[in-house]
């Protein structure tokens, strides 16, 4: 078992990572990326580089067939041709499309040395730039779960109901195009997703595990960016919900920024279009990503790590942790002064 | 176009290799498939057709909403005990139906001039797929109250979280420079995607 085990292992770099951003997690989650940041920073003492010269890998557009193979290659090649300009070689991805990307990249130019080489023309062309692959390439949730255990060290909370003491039952959403697209560049792969469970684990919280635990969030990337599509990707996030009901939930924690946009926004919706709510007691469940989980034990304060911009509230989970927070600067800007309230409708308001 | 070129334009491409196999017609990647159980739709049947190499038929589905419905999320890649990627196929079916313009052919393929507008000139002209000046409330009403806050309020909402977001140098949805954005611009013009947008545009207005 051990020696099997160990096929789901990968390697993570201990430190000097080249971080680049996701475009979906900086608008939904814009909290996310720099408290990741300031997690390494100060609280683990690693070096982080972030080039603002960075673009978008190009991979909405790649997998909705309207950005051409060797143009999402080429723009990517210009980010590994930034890392060496700049001196690392430990590449963290923020998005998961991008891992996965990134991911097939790799594989396709080491099957193929031909092909990398005609990409290497192409950006030479371009843009007069060389590149070399990452010596190390990971996703940002395994920074998080590589130093889980020194969170834990350090951690103001555990993920516990404070009153009873038992441990807070939570959901992991591994993205599809972490673990699916090369399940042996994910921890656990698909089949035994570890990632996200290491972290909610060594935080004291309990994982839930329910039928439809590895089902895609429903993006679908042309069926929920098309208009006339969406009925797709709601059905398939009404699969897992239904799924995972029974179970009564906490939480659930995605380390995709479009998964955990499509469970947090699509339980809205379904609630204001059919009256349906997942979690226990007639709630919705709150969902959260990596960096936000790992903030909450680490007593960041909520609103200053983002939990505003979800739709679901989030102030019952606070209250059954015990992380305090106060109400009067949800909505507040940078020098605290209110923007005003999103209009709710419907709402469970807290 | 003459009997060879779809087979040989399906062959043609890098994924070809990766993508299909030697498939033994299991079913699996249907069974997992999230797109299977919404739409009318079985990736099985798509390698299967792709396998026979039959002119007729890949002009058929080639021209049809059928190569349209995959999600791209590539559940069916780790389940295919034959190592095929149906979902990955799916990605060259697509390529080779737009550039030979049957794409308009379809209502869905027909979507990809919408696609090429909004998500094609996102990255072109703000360096991201995806910003929070183009996302309109309006036409995302399940995006909910919450961004409709975000959106209307951008520069309080992500400037409390970084003073940099919109502006120049690293950080939260910084301002891409005109140097960064410069590069993508001929990016997609050295390797092709502006000629294949030229020839989503250009079919698109011939089939109107």
């Amino acid at each position: 078992m051990k020696k099997y085990w160990k096929d789901y292992q990968k390697d993570i770099a201990e430190d000097n990572y080249f971080y680049v951003r996701s475009c979906i997690r900086q608008n939904f989650f814009p909290g996310a990326e720099n408290l990741f940041i300031d997690i390494l920073r100060n609280k683990l003492g690693k070096v982080v580089f972030e080039d603002a010269d960075h673009t978008t890998c190009t991979g909405i557009g790649y997998h909705t067939d309207i950005v051409p193979l060797e143009t999402t290659m080429t723009v990517v090649a210009r980010q590994f041709a930034l890392m060496k300009e700049k001196g690392f070689k430990n590449l963290v991805v923020s998005c998961v499309t991008s891992f996965g990307l990134y991911s097939e990249i790799l594989d396709l130019w080491k099957h193929q040395p031909e092909l990398k080489k005609k990409i290497a023309g192409y950006l030479v062309e371009a843009t007069g730039r060389i590149f070399d692959e990452p010596g190390n390439m990971v996703h940002a949730s395994d920074i998080l779960y590589k130093y889980r255990h020194e969170i834990a060290a350090i951690a103001k909370h555990k993920l516990v109901d404070k009153e009873t003491g038992e441990p807070l039952k939570i959901v992991d959403h591994i993205g599809c195009h972490y673990a699916k697209t090369f399940p042996e560049r994910g921890v656990g792969g698909s089949e035994f997703p570890q990632v996200l469970t290491g972290l909610i684990n060594a935080w004291g919280g309990s994982t839930v595990d329910y039928p439809e635990r590895r089902h895609c969030c429903g993006f679908g990337f042309r069926n929920y960016l098309v208009q006339a599509n969406r009925g797709y990707s709601i059905s398939q996030s009404k699969i897992k919900l239904e799924s995972m009901q029974p179970y009564e939930p906490d939480l659930i924690v995605a380390n995709c920024p479009g998964c955990a946009m499509f469970l947090d926004r699509w339980q809205y919706t379904l609630e204001e279009t059919e009256g349906s709510v997942y979690g226990p007691n007639d709630r919705k469940i709150p969902v959260v990503t990596h960096e936000e989980l790992a903030g909450l034990v680490l007593g960041y304060d909520p609103w200053e790590i983002g939990l505003q911009t979800h739709q679901v509230p989030v102030e019952e989970m606070l209250d059954k942790i015990g992380i305090e927070y106060d109400p009067d600067l949800k909505y507040a800007d940078r020098q605290g002064n209110l923007i005003g309230n999103p209009e709710m409708i419907n709402q469970q308001v807290c | 176009m003459n009997k060879q070129d779809l087979s040989g334009l399906i062959m043609a491409d890098p994924r070809y290799s990766e993508a299909c196999r030697s498939c033994m017609n299991c079913g699996v990647c249907t069974a997992i498939c999230p797109a299977s159980g919404y739409y009318d739709y079985d990736p099985r049947v798509i390698v299967n057709l792709v396998r026979e190499s039959d002119e007729e038929t890949l002009t058929d589905m080639l021209s049809s909403d059928l190569i349209w419905y995959c999600g791209q999320c590539m559940s069916c890649k780790p389940r295919c005990p034959r190592g095929n990627i149906p979902g990955v196929l799916i990605q060259i079916l697509r390529a080779v139906s737009i550039n030979t313009g049957l794409f308009v052919h379809s209502a869905l393929g027909r979507q990809q001039l919408a696609i090429k507008r909004s998500i094609g000139h996102n990255i072109l002209e703000t360096g991201y797929c995806v910003h929070p000046t183009r996302v309109d409330p309006e036409t995302h009403p399940e995006q909910g109250p919450v961004w409709a806050w975000m959106s209307n309020n951008a520069d309080q909402v992500y400037g409390r979280f970084d003073k940099g977001y919109d502006k120049a140098g690293p950080g939260l949805l910084r301002k891409i420079s005109p140097e960064a954005l410069g590069d993508l611009d001929r990016i997609f013009e050295v390797t092709g995607c502006k000629k294949l947008w030229n020839t989503i545009e250009t079919e698109s207005e011939k089939h109107i």
